[in-house]
């Protein structure tokens, strides 16, 4: 108490100093708590881009390959499986929904995907949020294009604009569907997972957009090599009038009825959701042994845990950074307690001659370290909430980035506590120098 | 003021027998002295010029050093045998002291410099009913009236001095320590100085220890020693 009493008083007379100190440590304490949570909500925003999924299922490949080519639409599959398989194993009974997807084609360097209804029924993100529209509605014919939150944005995109897609995913497509315009009939909240970045149309929309390519439709001898689009039949190329046919026949059913025939044959990949959880390791293994195409199937959340071993290396960086900058902050504290301690070396004097032991000089130094981290640590707590206020709408609106306003967790407090422990530790240094030099020193005072 | 303790009322306040102390080697000791006792409640003046182990003599009994060889008895209590702990214990309880000069804490109050030496002892706290009024009262013996409540760093040498005799005195310690607190004062304000810290330490019944190079002052005291250093 005598020492607390004291500390106090002693800091104040110093106040520039102690007050340079407690600024840069408090900014090094809030970056780390600041980097901390980003590292923590990156990582939990990460592994929750999907959730409610049992087994994404696409050609036969790696587990990290098929979670990046079907979730995050990074890097193209270079496989598709069959309608039919996709079709025998939907009729699975202890499978419960099916989403396809099809991907190939992109609008001003977002993917495109082609799916079914179901996408709105079954996908879920984050803690099962199912995807809700912003404004518009969901596709119902083969035209119609359901935005991500993203390419709405970016692109200025309402409901009623016409959009082209473009075959392949480069940024900039030389070769644009353009006489197949899509048009705009909603957009979906921001999610912060790749959906956003997803123009969503109908699978019969992709298979109708490509019915040209294979004939005469004005797209001659166009290179295929890059694009595995699932769409379409590369077969037709060879069998030379088959496109034709087809695509008059399918010309003739748009003109009818039934756009049900606008089937694909091919799909990149589908998603899974099973009846019972536990029996998507069943349904994993046979599909992974399945006889008639060679097929993988992958748990999302095991796949995002090895996705994210190689992803975290950047955030655990981040950290390690951080951690060095409250490291400097903590030098910097060294350094004014011990530029202090000459002048304060007839104060410890002083005290010695009103009987204060060492053991009071020790800890009138250590107390005062420990009190500046401490005073450290609680402004740079108040810094991180004020700047998570400030910064939390922009972080949300640029990366879909939902950062926490809640409690410290109990790994901040961990990594709090050991700033506060390292703050003593660096206390000691100076106390013990001056413990050493007031046993020395006594009362008279060397200046 | 009644005295309390009856810690010396036996012996002597200080006596030192055989007394070697050294900072390095033993044989060339800083510090020799055979035979010193001062009787309690005397004031007694220990002249010695630079270099004669004034600082050693003082560092020894207030209890920060301890002699290699021989006995340093402080109102009865073997310094020589307690550890280091119990010394500035001690020294707390039973020892007040004045510096040369820059004797007060800047980050104080004039008051608080005045108590300072009750956070660190109960035994002095506890003669002193109302610390603050105690340190006014010490301050106006002292001449310091009106002046409590300034800037200790605004006070003037001697303004200074006189604040840590109130802060050695508060508490009625038995021994008063002073090491040349006169130095950086002229000859009348010495004086008056000196003058000063007779009456307290009469009052408090206070032993009185001055050290100091200025042969000057040492008719005013009851008695003198002569220090001498070891063996250049």
């Amino acid at each position: 108490m005598m020492a607390l009493g004291l500390s106090l008083k002693s800091i104040k007379h110093r106040g520039f100093t102690v007050i340079l100190t407690v600024i840069s440590l408090s900014l090094g304490v809030a970056l780390l708590l600041g980097v901390e949570r980003m590292r923590s909500e990156a990582r939990e925003g990460f592994t929750n881009t999907i959730s409610g999924t049992d087994l994404i299922v696409g050609a036969r490949t790696g587990d990290v390959s098929l979670l990046l080519s079907s979730v995050f639409r990074i890097g193209n599959s270079t496989q598709n499986i069959s309608w039919e398989t996709y079709e025998k194993i939907s009729k699975n009974p202890q499978v419960a929904w099916t989403i396809p997807l099809s991907l190939g084609d992109s609008h001003k360097g977002y993917r495109v995907l082609g799916t079914t209804a179901d996408y709105f029924d079954h996908y879920k993100y984050g803690k099962k949020q199912a995807l809700e529209m912003a404004v518009g509605v969901r596709f119902a014919d083969t035209y119609d294009a359901v935005l991500g939150a993203e390419v709405a944005r970016k692109l200025g995109y309402e409901p009623g604009d016409e959009l082209v897609l473009a075959h392949g995913s480069g940024d900039v497509s030389f070769v644009e569907h353009a006489d197949k315009p899509f048009r705009v009939v909603g957009v979906l909240k921001a999610t912060g997972t790749p959906v956003d970045r997803a123009v969503h149309v109908s699978l019969e929309g992709i298979e109708a957009v490509h019915l040209g390519w294979d004939g005469s439709g004005g797209h001659e001898g166009h290179d295929h090599s890059n694009c595995n689009h699932p769409g379409h039949d590369h077969g037709d190329h060879e069998a030379g009038g088959g496109g034709m046919d087809r695509l008059a026949a399918i010309e003739s059913e748009l003109a009818g009825e039934d756009p049900n025939s606008l089937e694909p044959t091919e799909i990149t990949a589908f998603l899974v959701g099973m009846h019972s959880r536990a029996d998507a390791v069943f349904l994993q293994r046979s599909i992974n042994t399945y006889k008639g195409e060679a097929l993988s199937a992958v748990m999302p959340g095991v796949a995002l845990q090895e996705l994210w071993q190689v992803v975290g290396v950047v955030e655990t960086t981040l950290l390690v950074i951080s951690l060095f900058v409250v490291g400097v902050s903590l030098a910097g504290m060294l350094s004014a307690l011990l530029a202090s301690l000459n002048e304060r070396r007839r104060e410890m004097a002083i005290l010695r001659s009103v009987g204060a032991r060492p053991i009071h000089i020790l800890s009138l130094v250590v107390g005062e370290a420990v009190l500046l981290t401490t005073v450290s640590i609680v402004v740079g707590i108040g810094l991180l909430y004020g700047l998570l206020l400030v910064a939390r709408p922009v972080v949300l609106e640029k990366t879909g980035l939902q950062l926490g306003f809640g409690m410290l967790s109990p790994r901040e407090l961990v990594l709090l506590g050991l700033v506060l422990l390292v703050g003593l530790l660096v206390g000691l240094i100076p106390a013990w120098r001056c413990y050493r030099r007031s046993l020395a020193d006594g009362l008279t005072v060397r200046v | 003021m009644t005295r309390s303790s009856s810690l010396n009322a036996a012996g002597p306040a200080i006596a030192l027998e055989a007394v070697r102390f050294a900072w390095e080697d033993v044989r060339k000791p800083t510090l020799v002295v055979d035979d010193l006792k001062i009787a309690s409640g005397e004031s007694w003046f220990l002249e010695g010029p630079s270099g004669s182990g004034k600082s050693t003599m003082l560092g020894l009994l207030s209890g920060v050093l301890a002699p290699q060889k021989g006995e340093v008895r402080v109102l009865g209590k073997r310094f020589d045998e307690m550890s280091g702990a119990r010394r500035d214990r001690f020294r707390a309880d039973h020892i007040g002291y004045i510096f040369q000069m820059f004797n007060l804490i800047p980050y104080l109050s004039v008051v608080e410099n005045v108590t300072l030496p009750l956070r660190f002892s109960k035994r002095r706290q506890s003669r002193v009913a109302d610390p603050e009024a105690e340190a006014r009262r010490l301050l106006d013996h002292l001449g310091m009236d009106g002046l409590a409540e300034r800037t200790v760093t605004k006070l003037s040498v001697g303004q200074q001095q006189r604040v840590a005799a109130a802060r050695a005195l508060i508490g009625s310690p038995e021994l008063i320590l002073a090491d040349e607190p006169t130095s950086s004062l002229d000859e009348g304000h010495s004086e008056g100085f000196v003058k000063l810290l007779f009456d307290e330490c009469k009052a408090a019944g206070s032993t009185l220890v001055f050290v100091s190079h200025d042969s000057r002052l040492a008719s005013l005291f009851d008695r003198s020693y002569r220090l001498e250093g070891g063996n250049p």
